[in-house]
């Protein structure tokens, strides 16, 4: 007995040494790459004049580039990659299904739905479109959620729902775009495939505060969505209150989720992937969520790196994390359906 | 027998509407006068005689799409099968954006083959995909899989579109599923593909009815489950391509059709494809009717309308009873 014990606790130091040595590597990756998206572009800067520029001592051209340009940017793509890798892994979890991702089960389809019919019908922009995004991607989880429940709730009717939600709402805005003229079809379009090129300040201060709030909300739930896993009786009996952790894990998912796409864009497959990776890195549940955020920021990071010095033309960041995401969930898929462990 | 000759009139009568009604009106007699007068050159007879087209393109459209529906949901046991949900539609979408984007074709006839292509891929991939594992092709694998080979092609489709706005204008307009582009001249090339495919599905029927008692026991029965499998799927690759090369992609009727069908007809595949090849066609042309009229004098392409018709039912079917079963 004491033996068994001893291998649990040198087990549990071991997966817990190797989450702690995952996360410090990945957050040092995502400053590496946050710093390769400030000081490369048109114009190369140094470390000295990024220093510079916080202390607010750089010439004025130096300061425009990265301090209105550069740094918005990158820090954006910090906070929105951890958001969407937060909330995609939070869904996932909760719905015991790797592919259970915002994106498919209708959530992001909401919020680019409301998005086409704020820039095409109402001719808004700018934080308002934003905040008419969010309400979408609110509006569509309750409503899936809502018609999920249907004598107590499954976890597979949702993914079921969501598809079919995510259909119709995808008919409805490509009949406002048929209607658009040329200019609102380009902004909408860019839009719906995740941008970083508007990103400013005001982003910046809205996603990092969400990305706060998210991280102290979602730490203390990560301990009960590992319960839920184990079945919802059994959950009760360790003393979960199901319905109300699985409510407030949803609420907060999606408003991160909404949050982020509001500033950037549904940027592709970020949140369905973020999380498949930080397990697979990190071998246990208990940090799972966190290292997602991590992943996350590293993924768009990365992607923003690419998408703007790759090649010659510079790209929206969507465009690349779809083309390298697409293929990656196919390959996700094969695997968990082979195993068929996860769903 | 009563049930198919009642659903031939609806259709007929559908039919007729159809010519009837869209921006500007004509009344029946006036529908009859143009077609018996080749003389008419009236403007309602000129408008008559351009909804013809349309409305054949609706029919046609209408028995393709409820087939190919009825065979996947026969060969996949799986209620919740359809062109779109099983990935077929963003197939053939993805291959026409590579083939503008990249070959440069931009004529409907080179839009066939491109589809036929794209759909077939993606057909084999969803189905290699959802079939993994021990247990087969669930309901649940086989949709997620759909789901997962869709989101895939179509976030690559908009990549490939976002640089290129010229395309984007030429394919918003086939993405979301019309009738309003039928030209007789277009519709001739798919026929062989449609013809063959039907031929196809006929021939599957035997084959599929004994799918439905397992794959085991059919086998036992002395049929071939694999063949029936491999043709069937090939049937409905041909229907849904050569339907999606003419009106781009139209989503929910193979879903729908089929489960009315059934609660008409019983369960014997035999009735219920006869049954679907009327209802689908009727489904359709109502679909297409109630677009027109809702926003006069501009059309709701019928594939937003299906799609709109179309969802609720998928969320009823999953909140039913076959869930149990995942």
């Amino acid at each position: 007995m004491n033996q068994t014990n001893d291998e649990k606790s040198v087990a549990l130091r071991a997966s817990f040494k190797r989450a702690v040595m995952v996360i410090v590597s990945l957050f040092i990756l995502a400053l590496v790459l946050l710093y390769i998206d400030i000081i490369f572009g048109d114009s190369l800067y140094s470390f000295t004049d990024v220093m510079d520029v916080i202390a607010s001592r750089a010439p004025s051209g130096i300061t425009f580039v990265i301090g209105e340009l550069r740094l918005p940017r990158a820090l954006t793509a910090f906070a929105c990659g951890a958001l969407f890798g937060m909330a995609g892994a939070s869904f996932q979890r909760l719905l015991h299904n790797p592919l259970a991702s915002p994106d498919i089960i209708g959530i992001t389809e909401g919020a680019n739905t409301a998005a086409v019919f704020g820039i095409v019908v109402l001719g808004i922009s700018g934080l308002e479109l934003s905040a008419f995004a969010i309400v979408g991607g609110l509006t569509t989880a309750i409503v899936v959620a809502l018609l999920t429940f249907h004598h107590g709730f499954a976890p597979q009717r949702l993914v079921l729902v969501g598809i079919a939600i995510g259909a119709m709402l995808n008919a409805i805005g490509s009949w406002m775009l048929i209607r658009a003229d040329q200019w609102d079809i380009q902004s909408a379009s860019r839009w719906l495939t995740g941008s970083l090129a508007d990103s400013d300040w005001t982003y910046v201060i809205i996603t990092m505060i969400t990305l706060a709030i998210g991280l102290i909300a979602v730490m203390p739930l990560s301990r009960q969505l590992d319960m839920l896993r184990l079945g919802d009786d059994v959950a009760a009996g360790l003393g979960v209150k199901v319905g109300l952790s699985r409510a407030a894990i949803v609420i907060i998912a999606v408003l991160m989720l909404s949050i982020a796409t509001s500033a950037v864009g549904p940027i592709a497959f970020v949140s369905f992937l973020a999380g498949p990776i930080a397990v697979r890195l990190i071998h246990s549940g208990s940090s799972a969520i966190a290292t997602s955020g991590l992943v996350g920021s590293c993924l768009v990071l990365g992607s923003d790196v690419i998408a703007q010095h790759a090649t010659g033309t510079q790209f929206p960041v969507g465009v690349v994390t779809s083309v390298i995401g697409g293929p990656v969930l196919v390959v996700l898929m094969y695997f968990s359906m082979r195993k068929e462990s996860q769903l | 027998m009563l049930f198919l000759c009642l659903g031939c009139v609806t259709l007929v009568i559908l039919s007729l509407v159809s010519v009837a009604i869209g921006s500007r009106t004509i009344p029946l007699n006036e529908v009859f006068h143009a077609f018996s007068d080749p003389a008419d050159s009236s403007v309602s007879a000129a408008a008559a005689r351009l909804r013809v087209p349309r409305t054949i393109l609706g029919i046609l459209a209408g028995v393709a799409l409820a087939v190919a529906g009825t065979l996947m949901q026969g060969m996949t046991r799986n209620p919740l099968a359809d062109p779109s949900i099983l990935g077929l539609n963003s197939g053939a979408a993805f291959a026409i954006v590579v083939s503008m984007a990249f070959f440069g074709l931009n004529t409907p006839k080179q839009f066939i083959w491109v589809a036929l292509i794209g759909s077939a891929i993606a057909a084999l991939a969803v189905w290699l995909l959802g079939s993994m594992g021990p247990s087969g092709a669930t309901i649940l694998k086989l949709t997620l899989a759909g789901a997962v080979v869709t989101a895939m092609l179509s976030s690559l489709t908009s990549a490939i579109l976002l640089p290129r706005i010229q395309v984007i204008s030429t394919y918003r307009f086939w993405q979301v599923g019309g009738l309003s582009g039928a030209r007789f001249a277009l519709m001739v090339p798919v026929l062989p593909m449609l013809i063959g495919g039907l031929t196809l599905a006929l021939l599957t029927i035997p084959g599929i009815n004994a799918l439905a008692m397992g794959d085991e026991l059919a086998e036992g029965l002395g049929s071939r489950v694999k063949f029936t499998r491999g043709v069937a799927w090939i049937a409905a690759v041909l229907l849904s391509a050569g339907t999606t090369s003419l009106a781009g992609p139209i989503g929910f009727v193979g879903l729908v059709v089929p489960h009315a069908a059934r609660l008409l007809v019983g369960s014997d595949y035999r009735h219920i494809l006869a049954a679907s090849a009327v209802l689908g066609p009727i489904l359709l042309l109502a679909a297409d009717i109630i677009g027109r009229v809702l926003t006069r004098p501009s059309d709701v392409e019928v594939g937003i309308v299906t799609a709109i018709i179309g969802a609720p039912f998928f969320i009823i079917l999953a909140r039913g009873r076959m869930l149990r079963q995942v």
